[in-house]
């Protein structure tokens, strides 16, 4: 038998248990460029326009950040220079899809049983990621097919495929090699996860630096997002960083096998470490187990804003600069969304696209409530005279206060850097953290949806993830795709005031904290009343 | 107050199963009862019943005499239960589990916790994912057996135990009946195990007590194999109601017989003449299978004969 009997079988297998999943992230990425098409065709139909516009954005620092570098303003570089921020997606879901089918797996105990079979030591990491790469293909051969038949030249549109495309490869490899190094899913999704924070950081700093005096804009070269951005679809349609991507792939990946062949099924090449023989005095309430099983989470959410607030509010500076160097622009940025100043709405964008993240990490927290009652570890405590509101809400407070602690530090560092920077603190620091406090609300009320599925149909749990790509959308492409009012009205993200700079006003906070106190009544109300664990 | 837990005509179903069909079932105050029953037989719907984790569709449920559902958080102060399939936080330890569980029911008892940990030969450091399915079993019931409680629900606790472990399981739980105290609802599979512990059993098919009572009981409801070696055939056996699975060749007959015909068949026996003759009261193993083969139980009493 060799190390890679039975892959296919487990290839379908994958293919089976993500039937739902898969397709979903594979289309939604695939096709999300395609409304940037209409929007930007809508908005800039003629050359010139298009000109203006790309001129004023290759300087500014902001949507380099974001995006990276633009190079060009034909309509196809303008659109794969919007979606720059897709290949951080398609990376993440990368990561997710690997490490779900093999350290989790492993983790679960499922791994061993399938092990027992006719199927060979590797087949388990070969067969994930044989599986992401598929998936990553298939989005990238939509994606080029979407944008062929948006009438764009069709050797940027496969390179534009492919660059998405070879960000998952890379990333599919590296959740491989992590998910050898720890026996836990969650540290391991935790290693992939910081690797992609990394390179798009080492890609900002790396970018704006070049816009600049280009001290630092060798960082760019420790990113893999940065080679892909290098590949300018459309542009220069370059091949080497295609060539790059795959051979760090290859090379990832047999580094995974390896340290695979290193390992015995279940461990980690990180030592396991012996913990306490005895718990220490404060381990007696599920408010104190909850603290436990949140801390690593909510940690890493507050570092990874505060890193990001620190990133965005430094380039700040630079939204400023480009108006008062190229005073004919201002009309196209207000056009943008643009209100008062454009440093405002910079940091406004910023702030609503924080609050779809924190939500993400609302309905993370809120679904440890489902997790622990599938998982068989609810029982034991709701055995205990924990009563079930209590339990309930040792994690809710998880849900509400970490997005909080979250979006606090995104703020204060937002805030902060860019008040250091233009010597103004005691103005900027509170105008900006409270545009990142304003999200609150809108994000409580996802963390309620997610309260209300696990208590009234638990089995549904997961289509709060539903919900929150719901948003994603309405934000991303609602106005380009001129949905109407009542559709942008669904995503409570929509009422949420535009600050600092937009008025504020206290009448949709008020009003969307109290639809999310109902839904999270009524959801607790459900788990009071029904079976647990209802699988 | 004689008894810990009492139900009565308890119904659950999950859709179009129909988990507990009129369960009744009445443990008394300070004994070890047996809770037998084949997979899937609603053992463990009773207990997440009894512990108010699941509300019955219909019949009462009474616990330390208070209502499961309503009073759940009294009552689950005053009892310990270890889950058939026990999982643990990944990232807490053993030791860790075994005080936060102890704690949140109120209490417990260290140098019992030191005593159980030894002789479990539990390593209470370990985190919760590097245990075997045997050691995670280990943390719940140390953390049962130290609590300090009335009652303890014990949903297949020996699964995964090594035997060595399983005899010392067995020493912990004599010594609880010794005391007199508690109370133990032990639902299992061994049937040594429970032949061994339990002073009544009660076993239940399809959501359904099937037999309830001490094996001594339950021994005399049921049939008595005999085998015997006769001087000429014995032809009345075969039409005598009770006699059950009659096998006769070369002059020996064995055949099973229900308590009340054991009289008529001894004297048919006599009646030919006996050479040897071999009585053996049912096994709980004998007594248990029948409940659980699922052609036989519906017609226990006469169908089989043809075998």
């Amino acid at each position: 038998m060799n190390t890679l009997t039975g892959t296919g079988k487990l290839v379908r297998l994958i293919l089976r248990r993500d039937r739902v999943l898969m397709p979903l992230w594979v289309l939604f990425l695939g096709l999300v460029p395609i409304s940037y098409v209409t929007s930007i065709n809508a908005l800039f139909p003629t050359a010139a326009g298009r000109l203006g516009y790309a001129d004023a954005s290759a300087h500014n620092a902001g949507f380099v950040a974001l995006y990276g570098r633009l190079f060009g303003s034909s309509l196809g570089e303008l659109v794969a220079w919007r979606a720059g921020f897709l290949p951080v997606m398609v990376g993440l879901f990368s990561i997710l899809t690997v490490i779900r089918h093999t350290r989790t797996e492993e983790e679960a105990g499922r791994r061993e049983l399938l092990g027992s079979t006719v199927v060979g030591r590797h087949a388990g990491l070969a067969a994930a990621l044989v599986a992401t790469f598929g998936a990553n293909l298939v989005l990238g051969a939509l994606l080029a097919a979407g944008m062929i038949g948006q009438d764009l030249p069709a050797a940027g549109s496969v390179a534009f495929g492919v660059q998405l495309a070879a960000t998952g490869w890379v990333y599919a490899a590296i959740a491989g090699v992590a998910a050898q190094l720890t026996s836990g899913a969650g540290s391991a999704r935790g290693i992939a996860i910081t690797a992609l924070g990394a390179a798009y950081v080492f890609r900002v700093v790396g970018d704006i630096s070049a816009l600049g005096d280009g001290t630092l804009s060798w960082m760019s070269w420790l990113s893999p997002i940065g080679w892909v951005h290098r590949i300018h679809p459309y542009g220069g349609d370059q091949w080497w960083p295609v060539a790059l991507a795959a051979g760090f792939t290859a090379v990832l990946a047999l580094v995974a096998v390896a340290l695979s062949g290193q390992r015995d099924v279940g461990a980690g090449l990180l030592p396991a470490r012996l913990g306490p023989a005895s718990a220490a005095p404060g381990l007696r309430s599920p408010l104190a187990l909850a603290w436990r099983l949140h801390r690593g989470l909510l940690a890493g959410w507050v570092a990874g804003f505060a890193v990001l607030g620190v990133v965005l509010g430094y380039l700040a500076a630079g939204v400023g600069d480009l108006v008062r160097s190229s005073p004919q622009m201002t009309d196209v940025f207000a056009r943008l969304g643009g209100a008062t100043g454009l440093v405002d709405s910079y940091f406004a964008a910023m702030m609503s696209t924080f609050g779809l993240i924190a939500a993400g990490y609302a309905i993370q927290a809120a679904l440890r409530l489902r997790n622990e009652e599938t998982s068989g570890r609810a029982e034991p405590v709701l055995g205990t005279a924990a009563g079930r509101l209590r339990w309930a809400g040792s994690h809710l407070v998880f849900s509400i206060l970490g997005p909080a602690a979250a979006l606090a530090a995104a703020g204060l560092a937002m805030g902060l850097t860019h008040g250091l920077n233009t010597g103004d603190v005691g103005r900027q620091l509170p105008r900006v953290l409270a545009g990142a406090m304003a999200q609150l609300p809108a994000v409580w009320v996802l963390a309620a949806i997610t309260v209300l599925l696990v208590g009234l149909l638990p089995r549904l749990a997961a289509v709060s993830w539903g919900a929150l790509a719901t948003c994603l959308l309405i934000t991303m492409v609602g106005t380009a795709l001129q949905f109407g009012q009542w559709v942008l009205d669904i995503s409570p993200f929509t009422h949420v005031p535009h600050l600092p700079g937009g008025t504020a006003t206290a009448t949709p906070l008020v009003t969307l904290t109290a639809v999310a106190a109902v839904l999270a009544v009524a959801g607790l109300a459900g788990l009071r009343r029904r079976d647990i664990p209802t699988t | 107050m004689t008894e810990a837990i009492r139900t009565e005509g308890l119904v659950k179903t999950f859709g179009r199963t129909r988990a507990l069909d009129g369960l009744d079932l009445a443990v008394r105050t300070g004994e070890v009862h047996g809770f037998l029953g084949p997979n899937g037989a609603g053992k463990t719907t009773t207990i997440r019943v009894l512990l108010g984790l699941m509300r019955a569709d219909a019949g009462t449920a009474r616990l330390l005499g208070g209502d499961p559902w309503a009073d759940a958080t009294a009552l689950h102060r005053r009892l310990a239960y270890v889950p058939g399939d026990v999982t643990l936080w990944p990232n807490l330890s053993g030791g860790e589990v075994i005080d936060l569980l102890g704690r949140l029911r109120g209490g417990l008892d260290k140098r019992r916790r030191a005593d159980l940990l030894e002789r479990f030969d539990l390593d209470p450091r370990k985190k919760g994912r590097a245990y075997s399915k045997g050691n995670r079993q280990k943390v719940a019931l140390i953390a049962a057996l130290a609590s300090d409680v009335e009652l303890l629900l014990l949903d297949e606790p020996t699964s995964g135990l090594d035997p060595l472990m399983e005899e010392e399981f067995r020493q912990v739980i004599r010594e609880e009946q010794r005391g007199g105290d508690r109370t133990v609802l032990l639902s299992s599979h061994i049937l040594a195990e429970v032949e061994a512990l339990c002073d009544r059993i009660t076993i239940i098919r399809d959501g359904r007590a099937v037999e309830t009572g001490t094996l001594t009981d339950m021994r005399h409801l049921t049939r008595t194999s005999i085998h015997a070696e006769l001087v000429a055939p014995a032809n009345g056996l075969s039409t005598l109601p009770g006699v059950h699975h009659l096998r006769a060749e070369d002059g020996q007959v064995r055949f099973d017989v229900d308590t009340d015909a054991l009289d008529e068949a001894l004297r048919q026996l006599i009646a030919v003449g006996v050479r040897s003759l071999v009585s053996q009261p049912p096994t709980l193993e004998e007594l248990f299978l029948r409940h659980y083969d699922r052609t036989g139980a519906a017609g226990a009493g006469g169908a089989e004969v043809s075998r």
